[in-house]
């Protein structure tokens, strides 16, 4: 009697055990890198889902081509996406207090993100542009922001340019939250200028004949978008960089890009 | 990696202002509505019909809407619809205004209301007028009780400025925000915008304590 009521037990254990071993989701899968282990591994990755083209959301599902990379790297490298979007600068935030594991949303490499999270390899040339109401014309250059109210979005690389501008020339900064923010500030003409990423307002111009707004002058820096991740996963961010090269070797790169944006922006 | 006292005394310039304008917006905001709060909630003690449905409709619109969603009514779509300019501190202001008006009004009614009968009409048959049995008789009793209310009014006040962020606002909560954005320290910066605000709300109850104390009926 005791060693049935023993046995069932120890089989009781072994099979609670076996099955907790295969539910974990979040265990380390022993992947060779090509996906074909039956444990995929799910990764929390953030966005920010106000930037198109990059990441918005359309018929209540996110689309965009940070969200199409990420999915598409993650089928090369043999994990599922589970994406958090979030205030842009909130996301760097939550990669060091581990909430993320990494986050693809129109993030420049900057060298102060690079002390806090690992940057992928660039998987797109942006550069900032400025951007001032359709209706202005006394604002061509970053010179001629003397004395004015600049709109900008916390935590982004145009707010980096616009406070070291701010340091040259008298300007006055208004902080948001969310791109869609900063631009309704300048149609509103409570500021007189921003400063986005060059891809983003080319894209909302082309595809909101009411924007009120235009783009002036040069590009002001050369940015390049690269993938943040965790600093305590490295293995991650050699799958993401191994994804980029093979989805650029293949073809797939420039497929996803021109789905959103074709030529014109690059 | 810089120390933490470093982070935090570094930070510290930027967050005062912040404090400073927190401040300043919630003591314009708070005298606004008190008035706002005084005349409505006299309306809806008085017998005015057509005063009373638009004091009524103004305080069921406040309360049956987030304050989020005032300011950015007021800031973002008013002034596109108006083709108005409105700076962000005055849609601020007006926000809070609004917000803490609406609250105090029925402070000041329930308050009001709560006043026995009697000393009504002991005033009014002492010779009184309507105006001056309010004046000197039932407000000056009323307001007494009315204290620890409206002091709960201000310290919640207080708090929804944080709110104010979302229109870019530098109060003391987006001053925080502006930091971390930069430094990426978060645990530093939030415990000392907590601190802040407790140091500012925590002082006001006591002072309102005192104030009761002071006023109490001898």
């Amino acid at each position: 009697m005791k060693k049935i009521g023993s046995l069932l037990m120890t089989s009781l254990l072994a099979l609670t055990l076996s099955a907790c071993g295969s539910s974990s989701e979040n265990a380390p899968a022993a992947s060779d890198g090509t996906g074909a282990s039956n444990e995929i591994v799910t990764y929390t990755i953030g966005t920010d889902a106000t930037f198109p083209p990059f990441e918005y959301e359309q018929d209540g599902k996110y689309v965009g081509i940070d969200i199409d990379l990420i999915n598409a790297i993650g089928e090369l490298e043999g994990f599922k996406v589970d994406l958090k979007p979030m205030n842009f600068k909130g996301i760097i935030p939550a990669i060091t207090a581990n909430q993320l594991d990494a986050a693809i949303a129109g993030i420049s490499i900057t060298d102060e993100r690079k002390q806090v999270v690992n940057l992928s390899d660039t998987y797109f040339e942006a550069g900032l542009s400025l951007v001032v109401h359709s209706d202005n014309d006394s604002i061509t250059k970053p010179e001629d922001l003397k004395g004015k109210v600049i709109a900008i979005k916390k935590g982004t690389a145009g707010s980096e340019k616009a406070e070291q501008l701010a340091k040259e020339y008298d300007i006055t900064l208004n902080y948001f939250d969310s791109s869609p923010a900063m631009f309704q500030e300048v149609v509103n003409k409570n500021a007189d200028a921003t400063i986005e990423d060059f891809p983003v307002i080319s894209y909302k111009l082309a595809v909101d004949p009411n924007a009120h707004l235009k783009i002036v002058g040069e590009r002001l820096t050369g940015d390049q978008y690269g993938i943040a991740v965790s600093k305590d996963n490295e293995e991650l961010l050699q799958k993401i960089n191994d994804g980029i090269k093979k989805l650029k070797e293949s073809g797939k790169y420039d497929e996803i890009i021109n789905k959103y944006i074709g030529t014109s922006a690059k | 990696m810089m120390s933490s006292w470093q982070v935090i005394v570094d930070a510290m310039p930027l967050l005062l202002q912040g404090l400073w304008i927190t401040v300043k917006i919630v003591v314009i905001s708070l005298l606004i509505a008190f008035v706002i709060g005084l005349i409505t909630g006299l309306i809806n003690t008085s017998s005015n019909k057509i005063l009373k449905f638009i004091a009524t409709l103004y305080i069921d619109i406040i309360r049956g809407t987030p304050l989020l969603v005032q300011m950015f009514f007021i800031y973002f779509a008013l002034p596109a619809f108006l083709d108005i300019r409105i700076p962000a501190e005055t849609a601020g202001i007006i926000a809070i205004s609004a917000n803490a008006g609406a609250y105090i009004a029925e402070i000041f009614r329930a308050g009001i209301l709560s006043i026995d009968n009697g000393q009504r009409e002991a005033a009014r048959s002492l010779g009184l007028s309507q105006v001056q049995t309010m004046r000197l008789v039932i407000l000056p009793q009323a307001f007494r009780r009315m204290i620890p209310a409206f002091v709960n009014q201000c310290t919640i006040s207080i708090k929804d400025t944080s709110l104010l962020s979302v229109i870019g606002i530098r109060e003391l909560t987006q001053s925080g925000e502006i930091i971390i954005s930069t430094n990426y320290r978060a645990f530093e910066i939030w415990g000392t915008v907590g601190i802040l605000y407790f140091i500012i709300i925590y002082s006001i109850s006591r002072l309102s304590r005192v104030l009761e104390r002071r006023l109490s009926l001898k």
